[in-house]
C-alpha cells in the first residue's frame, strides 16, 4: 500500500444554526495517496466542500483526526504548522469572489511569497511571479502582471487563483468546483493544465465536483469518492465506479445524468427513486440516510443500523461501499416505487 | 416579409438587438432568424454572454430599458391569426404574455412570493388574465400539479418555504402553463438543481409537452440537456445563430467549428476514456467584436476570407445550416479523424 499523504479518521463536523446542530460530516474515513487523482463527488449539501476545508486545515473537525504525512495536524505547532499551511492549498469555486479586487496580479502573487519568505526580496518575487504565470499559461507575462481581476476573464482569473495556490510550493491542492463557473469551451483546458501540474510539480490534487462526467475525466486513473448527506457512501477506482457502480446512490446518480449524445441519452434506463425528497441534515432518517429514497431498501435492516464503509464480501470490484444489503452479501432487489 | 409556415407558431426574422451602455453599443443579437413549429422543442445552446437570453427576452418583449431592437420582426401564429409581436400595444402584450407565450426564468423557483400560498399565486395569475372562477382555476391548477408529479392538494395549500427546490421548480412549470400557452420559454431550467432533481424536471417536462402539446424554447449551456430534450438545436455564438439543425444533425454531423468544438469539450459517462479538447481563446467582447466571422480568432480553420467577410446563415426552415466558409474542411477533417 502506498503511504497516504493525507488521512482522515473518524472525522465528524457539525455547525450550529440557531439552537439546532447540523451534522454536516459524519464518520469520514479515507486516505489520499501521494500523486493520485482523487475526486469527491456529490450533490449540494453532501459535505464535499466541508471535507475540502478540513483537509486544508481551514476548518477543524468536531472530532476525529486528520494526518498530514503521518502527523496529526492538530498537534502541529510553530514552524511545523506553518509548513503544513504552505503544503496544503485550496482553489475556490468562484474566481470572481476569491481574488482581491484592489490588488494586481503581481501583488496577489508576491504577497504569499514574501510573507512566507520563499523568495529573496522584491527581485526574487518578481522572477517567481513570472515563473508562476508562465506555469498557468498566462503568457506573455507582461500582459497580465499589472492587471486587476476585473480586467481578466473568468478563465484567466481562475488561472491566477491556481498560480496563487502554487506560490507556496504545496504538495496537496484541493480544487473545490474550480471549473464549474468557467465556460464550457475553456473548462477542459483549465482542467488539463491542473492535471499537468501533478507531473510537472509533483502536486497531489483533490478535485471536488458535483459533475460526475468531469470527475471521470479528471480522475480516470485515480479514484472517486461519492458523498451523500455528510457520509462517504462509496470510494473506489474511477473506471470501476463508472462502469460498475456498487452503492445504490451511485447507481441512481449515474443512471440519472443525461449524456451529450441524443441516441444514448434517450435510450438510457433511469432507476426510479422511492422518494424524490432529500431529507434535511437536521432531520436525518435513522439507519442509512439514503433508505427513504433507495429503490433497494431492505426493511428492518436499512432503517435500523448505519452502514459502515467496507469492502463487500465476494464483490467483483474493490470499491468500498456503505450499504447494509451489500455488506451482508445480498443481491440488490429492486422494489416497485 | 416572407410568409410564416403553416405549422409554425413563431417566426423570428433578421432580429438584431443592441444594448446602449456607457462603454458603447453591445451588439447582443445579430440577424437572428428561426422558426418554431407547433409541439417542437428547440434548444438555444451557447456560453454565457452569447446572447441566448437576449433573444428569448425579445420574444416576450421583456428586454431591459437600454436595449434597442434595431431590425427584424417576430411573428406569432395561433389558429391562423397572425400577430406582429414587436408591434403589439401594451394591452395586447399583456394578453400575449403567459396566455400565448410564457417564460420560466432562470432560478425563478426562488421568486415565489414567500408570504402567499401557492393557491393565491395561481389565482392571482389567472385573475390578471381575466379568469375569475376560482373553482375552475383550482381544477386546472390541481390537474397541472398532478401532471408535474406533485401531491396537488398539499402543494396548492402550501407556502413556498414548505416546498423543496425541485418541488418549487415543478410548481413553477405548472404555473407557467396555467393559461395554456402555445410557447413556453425556459431559461436554464435545470441549472443550480441537484442531479436527481434535474432528472425529475426533465421527465416532467417531457410528460407535460407530450400531454399539453406546447412548443418549447429552452436556453442552456448544458449540451446533454439539449441532447436529451431538443428536437432542434441552435448554437449561439457572439449574438448570432451560427448553426441550426435537427438534434441528431447537430450532435453527429455538426457543420460549424464552434459547435464541433463545444461537443469535443464535454466529458461523458461512457465506459471509455474521453479525448477532449478545449476551444482556444475566450468569447469576444461584443462592444468591439472581431471583423468577419466572429469566431475566426478561435477557429483552427480560419482563413483570410473569414477575417474579412462574415458568413451568412440563409434562412431555410427545416434544413441543417451553418454560418461557416469552411464546412467542407471541417467535414473532411472529421472523416480523417474517425
Amino acid at each position: 500500500m502506498p503511504e497516504p499523504i493525507i488521512e482522515l479518521q473518524g472525522v465528524y463536523r457539525s455547525f450550529k444554526s440557531g439552537r439546532t446542530i447540523v451534522p454536516v460530516l459524519q464518520d469520514i474515513n479515507f486516505g489520499i495517496n501521494k500523486l493520485e487523482f482523487l475526486c469527491l463527488v456529490g450533490e449540494s449539501g453532501c459535505g464535499k466542500t466541508t471535507t475540502g476545508k478540513i483537509i486544508c486545515g481551514l476548518l477543524p473537525p468536531s472530532s476525529g483526526t486528520i494526518r498530514f504525512e503521518g502527523q496529526d495536524i492538530a498537534d502541529l505547532r510553530g514552524a511545523e504548522r506553518r509548513r503544513h499551511r504552505r503544503s496544503v492549498q485550496i482553489i475556490h469555486q468562484d474566481p470572481y469572489a476569491s481574488l482581491n479586487p484592489t490588488q494586481t496580479v503581481n501583488e496577489m502573487l508576491s504577497y504569499p511569497l514574501l510573507a512566507h519568505r520563499l523568495v529573496n526580496g522584491r527581485r526574487g518575487a518578481e522572477n517567481r511571479v513570472n515563473e508562476l504565470l508562465d506555469l498557468v499559461d498566462l503568457t506573455p507575462v507582461e500582459d497580465y502582471v499589472d492587471k486587476y481581476p476585473h480586467q481578466l476573464s473568468g478563465g484567466q482569473r481562475q488561472r491566477v487563483s491556481i498560480a496563487r495556490a502554487l506560490t507556496t510550493e504545496p504538495s496537496v491542492i484541493v480544487a473545490d468546483e474550480s471549473v464549474s463557473m468557467v465556460d464550457v469551451s475553456i473548462r477542459i483546458g483549465l482542467l488539463q493544465m491542473m492535471m499537468d501540474l501533478r507531473d510537472r510539480l509533483g502536486v497531489t490534487i483533490v478535485f471536488i465536483t458535483h459533475d460526475l462526467a468531469l470527475a471521470k475525466y479528471f480522475a480516470w486513473d485515480g479514484r472517486i469518492g461519492v458523498m451523500y448527506l455528510g457520509r462517504l457512501v462509496e470510494i473506489g477506482a474511477t473506471q470501476q465506479i463508472i462502469a460498475a457502480p456498487q452503492h445504490p446512490y451511485t447507481k441512481v446518480l449515474l443512471s440519472a445524468i443525461p449524456e451529450p449524445d441524443p441516441q444514448k441519452t434517450r435510450s438510457k434506463q433511469h432507476i426510479q427513486l422511492r422518494s424524490e425528497d432529500i431529507p434535511r441534515l437536521t432531520e436525518l432518517p435513522p439507519g442509512c440516510s439514503f433508505h427513504p429514497r433507495c429503490p433497494w431498501y431492505a426493511p428492518g435492516a436499512c432503517d435500523v443500523a448505519v452502514p459502515q464503509l467496507s469492502l463487500p464480501p465476494g464483490a467483483a470490484v474493490d470499491s468500498e461501499v456503505a450499504c447494509i444489503p451489500l455488506e451482508r452479501g445480498d443481491e440488490l432487489v429492486l422494489h416497485d416505487a | 416579409m416572407s410568409a410564416i409556415s403553416p405549422e409554425a407558431v413563431l417566426r423570428v426574422e433578421d432580429l438584431s438587438i443592441v444594448y446602449r451602455t456607457e462603454r458603447g453599443d453591445v451588439r447582443a443579437t445579430n440577424d437572428v432568424s428561426f422558426e418554431l413549429r407547433r409541439g417542437e422543442a428547440m434548444a438555444l445552446i451557447g456560453e454565457s454572454g452569447s446572447g441566448k437570453t437576449t433573444i428569448s427576452l425579445a420574444l416576450i418583449r421583456k428586454l431591459p430599458k437600454n436595449a434597442v431592437i434595431t431590425s427584424g420582426q417576430i411573428l406569432y401564429q395561433r389558429e391562423n391569426s397572425l400577430q406582429d409581436v414587436l408591434g403589439l400595444s401594451r394591452g395586447q402584450l399583456r394578453s400575449f404574455r403567459w396566455n400565448d407565450c410564457a417564460m420560466v426564468f432562470q432560478g425563478a423557483q426562488n421568486a415565489f412570493n414567500p408570504v402567499l400560498k401557492i393557491r393565491k399565486q395561481f389565482e392571482d395569475t389567472a385573475r390578471a388574465h381575466g379568469w375569475t372562477d376560482k373553482e375552475a382555476i383550482k381544477k386546472r391548477a390541481l390537474s397541472l400539479l398532478e401532471l408535474v408529479r406533485l401531491d396537488p392538494e398539499r402543494v396548492y395549500e402550501s407556502f413556498p418555504h414548505e416546498l423543496s427546490g425541485g418541488m418549487k421548480q415543478r410548481t413553477l412549470l405548472a404555473l407557467g402553463v396555467l393559461l395554456n400557452p402555445q410557447v413556453v420559454i425556459l431559461d436554464e431550467p435545470t441549472t443550480a438543481l441537484d442531479i436527481l432533481t434535474q432528472r425529475a424536471i426533465i421527465d416532467v417536462l417531457n410528460d407535460m409537452q407530450r400531454q399539453l402539446q406546447f412548443s418549447i424554447i429552452f436556453i442552456s449551456h448544458d449540451l446533454s440537456l439539449a441532447a436529451e430534450m431538443a428536437d432542434t438545436v441552435a448554437t449561439v455564438y457572439a449574438g448570432e445563430i451560427v448553426e441550426i439543425g435537427g438534434v441528431d444533425e447537430i450532435f453527429y454531423r455538426s457543420l460549424h467549428p464552434y459547435t464541433y468544438g463545444l461537443l469535443t469539450s464535454v466529458p461523458t459517462l461512457e465506459h471509455a476514456q474521453d479525448v477532449l479538447q478545449s476551444i482556444p481563446g475566450s468569447p469576444p467582447n461584443l462592444i468591439a467584436p472581431p471583423s468577419g466571422c466572429k469566431f475566426h480568432p478561435r477557429c483552427s480553420f480560419a482563413s483570410e476570407q473569414c477575417q474579412v467577410k462574415s458568413p451568412y446563415l440563409q434562412m431555410d426552415v427545416g434544413s441543417h445550416l451553418a454560418a461557416c466558409w469552411h464546412k467542407d474542411r471541417l467535414l473532411a477533417s472529421r472523416k480523417e479523424g474517425t
